[in-house]
């Protein structure tokens, strides 16, 4: 009879073994990633959705004409009606240092706040209105849960009193949670409280469209023309070889060469979206060479070969037929090259976008940031606030991220089936 | 078989990769209206003569090619000529099927397109169906003309290829073993359509099957190493050869 199991000899026990072995190192391998993944999304959802929550404080104001005059509402002092409300709030609150500190619970932008209330609605001019104002970005953390009050008081930001304080005015009503629509409405700005994404999208937007339309043309013209005419010779080689190596040159030198070229020499206007698209342009072409000519060289050869017998000529048989093959390709390694342009900090810091831009820019040349400038610029931030702002702002880029490499998949979904 | 009179003739032809020669001093004649097949063993340079004839040798950079091929009188290897205008009277297909990756009706129109041969849509309409119909297989694909090419199976992917090339209505047809890639039944399909359409073409068509080039072809010629052997009516080569190589290699002794 044959043996026809395990016991057969044939080395089947170590050979079994290896199998074995080599299958799981390879789950385990990926499991370990997942879960580093797993924890990287999760710490960062879990830090950054605080940022989506908007605390606000309602505080009495007295309106009436001798503090603002109804004629004349840009001349009143904002600043000093609001402290004077907290103050009446808590009348037995004495002290120079405790009233500093009672002013603190409200933002800094809450002068301009009740300013812009004001010229909104000038009916609520002549008595004394409740209106709701930004908290500090401490009592924000403290209603949202993110004070361990049982740590002594000198090491933490709220002393006991500011506590009490708090807790008055929670019982009181006057403490709300608003969705923060603000971080997508506002730019940067020094309180956390106030500080948005908009001014770093925007930048982000404008860089990578710059990118884009100057890199794509350039691309897939060079890598066309490379791949399908250019006679080899010992110069295309060389050529191909420098492409290889501008790919894997770090970012950083790609900031200095722009900083050299388009602001020293060209004079173009300093942190613009303008320069900040070039230099990412100049770093993305070479990965949307390569990844062109790999596309373009993945046509079979046969379908040209067909439309030259036929009587095309080369440009025709490489734009009619070879192009529209390869275009899926060129355009998902495109948006491969813009997704890591998106997440590139390094080259813009040479070119000054790392500016504290609190507008958002309205022209490709006006000063701006990017998102991962704008996240760098956060994390380094000494305000406990900024943590969780850097976490959301992290979570948006991601999102970007996740779209384009979406949009990629779909477009060459779309392009194949066309065929 | 009748003589038709030549319509390509090769004096000297010699044929160069970088520095091996890969044909020798061929003079062959080809007759207008016949099947003229190219047998021989691998590497005997018949698909290099067959690539001379519509200079799709030039895409081969080291390729180098001295002696004279005319087509009708005219030296296709004279500066003068315009390779696209040669090769939209010398169609070709391949050895393995190559529709354009668009519509049925858009692989057969695209020769006529680029060659402005039809002035009106009709007329464009008209020469894809008669094409098709020349290629046999219009009642396989009449009701889906808009479908793609590569939908088909091989047999009509390679007829849809037929079909392409006469559309532009070539002086000569080219085919390199184009029944390599498909089964007997689409085979037999492919050698019937071959002899249909020699009534209107001149066809040089290299095969590696001996009993192919017998049951098409109405000429055949023998090419070993490089070199032509042997060239003659097919029923002549197969059944009294005259040189030993021809005998040695239809006889199976080498090959």
């Amino acid at each position: 009879m044959i043996n026809l199991t395990k016991s057969a000899g044939l080395n089947l026990h170590k050979r079994n073994g290896a199998e074995i072995l080599f299958q799981s190192v390879g789950m385990i391998a990926i499991i370990i990633s997942l879960s580093f993944l797993a924890w990287l999304i999760i710490t960062i959802l879990m830090n950054g959705l605080g940022a989506a929550k908007h605390v606000e404080i309602k505080i009495p104001v007295d309106l009436s004409s001798q503090n603002v005059d109804p004629d004349n509402i840009n001349d009143a002092s904002f600043g000093s009606i609001l402290k004077s409300g907290l103050r009446k709030k808590f009348v037995d609150v004495k002290i120079r240092k405790d009233k500093k500190k009672l002013y603190n619970l409200v933002s800094p932008e809450g002068s301009f706040e009740l300013k812009r209330e004001i010229l909104k609605d000038p009916t609520v001019l002549g008595e004394t209105t409740d209106i709701w104002f930004s908290a500090s970005d401490d009592l924000s953390l403290f209603i949202r849960g993110r004070v361990d009050i049982n740590v002594p008081e000198d090491q933490r930001q709220l002393s006991d009193k500011e506590v009490t304080w708090i807790t008055q005015l929670k019982t009181e009503g006057r403490i709300r949670i608003k969705p923060n629509w603000n971080f997508f409405k506002n730019g940067d700005s020094r309180e956390p409280e106030i500080a948005g994404i908009l001014a770093a999208l925007v930048g982000s937007i404008l860089s990578l469209s710059v990118c884009f339309i100057l890199s794509f043309p350039l691309g897939v013209a060079a890598a066309t023309y490379l791949e399908q005419f250019a006679p080899k010779s010992r110069l295309s080689d060389v050529i191909e070889v420098n492409i290889n190596n501008l790919a894997a040159v770090p970012s950083i030198v790609f900031g200095l060469l722009g900083l050299s070229i388009f602001l020293g020499y060209f004079d173009l206007p300093r942190s613009s979206p303008l320069v900040g698209g070039l230099v990412l342009s100049l770093m993305t072409l070479p990965t949307i060479i390569i990844a062109s000519r790999a596309s373009l060289r993945s046509v079979p050869p046969s379908i040209k070969e067909a439309a030259l017998a036929l009587g095309a000529t080369p440009v025709q048989a490489v734009f009619h037929h070879v192009f529209p093959v390869a275009l899926p390709g060129m355009l998902t390694g495109a948006i491969v090259g813009m997704a890591r342009a998106l997440g590139d900090t390094a080259p813009l810091l040479m070119i000054g976008m790392v500016a504290f831009i609190v507008d958002v820019p309205k022209s490709i040349l006006e000063p701006a940031t990017a998102l991962p400038v704008q996240i760098f610029l956060w994390a380094d931030s000494p305000e406990r606030a900024f943590s969780e702002k850097t976490s959301a702002a992290i979570i948006v880029l991601l999102l970007f991220l996740i779209l384009m490499n979406l949009a990629a998949v779909i477009m060459r979904r779309k392009f194949e089936k066309r065929l | 078989m009748s003589m038709n009179g030549s319509i390509i003739d090769t004096k000297n032809l010699d044929v160069f990769y970088g520095n091996k020669q890969a044909l020798f001093n061929i003079d062959l004649e080809i007759e207008e209206k016949q099947v003229t097949s190219l047998i021989g063993p691998s590497g005997c340079g018949k698909s290099t003569f067959l690539r001379c004839i519509n200079r799709m040798n030039d895409l081969i950079p080291i390729c180098k090619i001295t002696g004279k091929l005319n087509i009708d009188g005219q030296d296709v290897y004279d500066p003068s000529v315009n390779v696209v205008a040669l090769r939209a009277q010398v169609g070709m297909v391949f050895q393995k099927p190559n529709p354009f990756p668009k519509s049925i009706r858009e692989n057969v129109a695209y020769g006529l397109k680029i060659n402005g041969l039809t002035s009106s849509k009709s007329e464009l309409n008209d020469r894809v169906e008669w094409s098709l119909k020349a290629a046999g297989l219009w009642n396989e694909v009449e009701s889906r003309l808009d479908d793609p090419g590569l939908g088909l199976s091989g047999g009509q992917q390679q007829r849809l290829c037929i079909a392409r090339a006469i559309a532009v209505r070539p002086r000569v047809i080219l085919m390199d073993e184009p029944c390599s890639a498909l089964d007997p039944i689409a085979t037999a399909i492919i050698e019937d359509l071959i002899n249909e359409i020699s009534q209107e073409f001149t066809i040089v068509i290299v095969t590696h099957s001996m009993a192919q080039a017998a049951r098409v072809s109405n000429r055949t010629a023998f090419f070993h190493l490089g070199e032509l052997i042997e060239v003659g009516v097919t029923k002549e080569i197969f059944t009294n050869p005259s040189n030993e190589k021809t005998q040695n290699y239809i006889t199976g002794r080498i090959g």
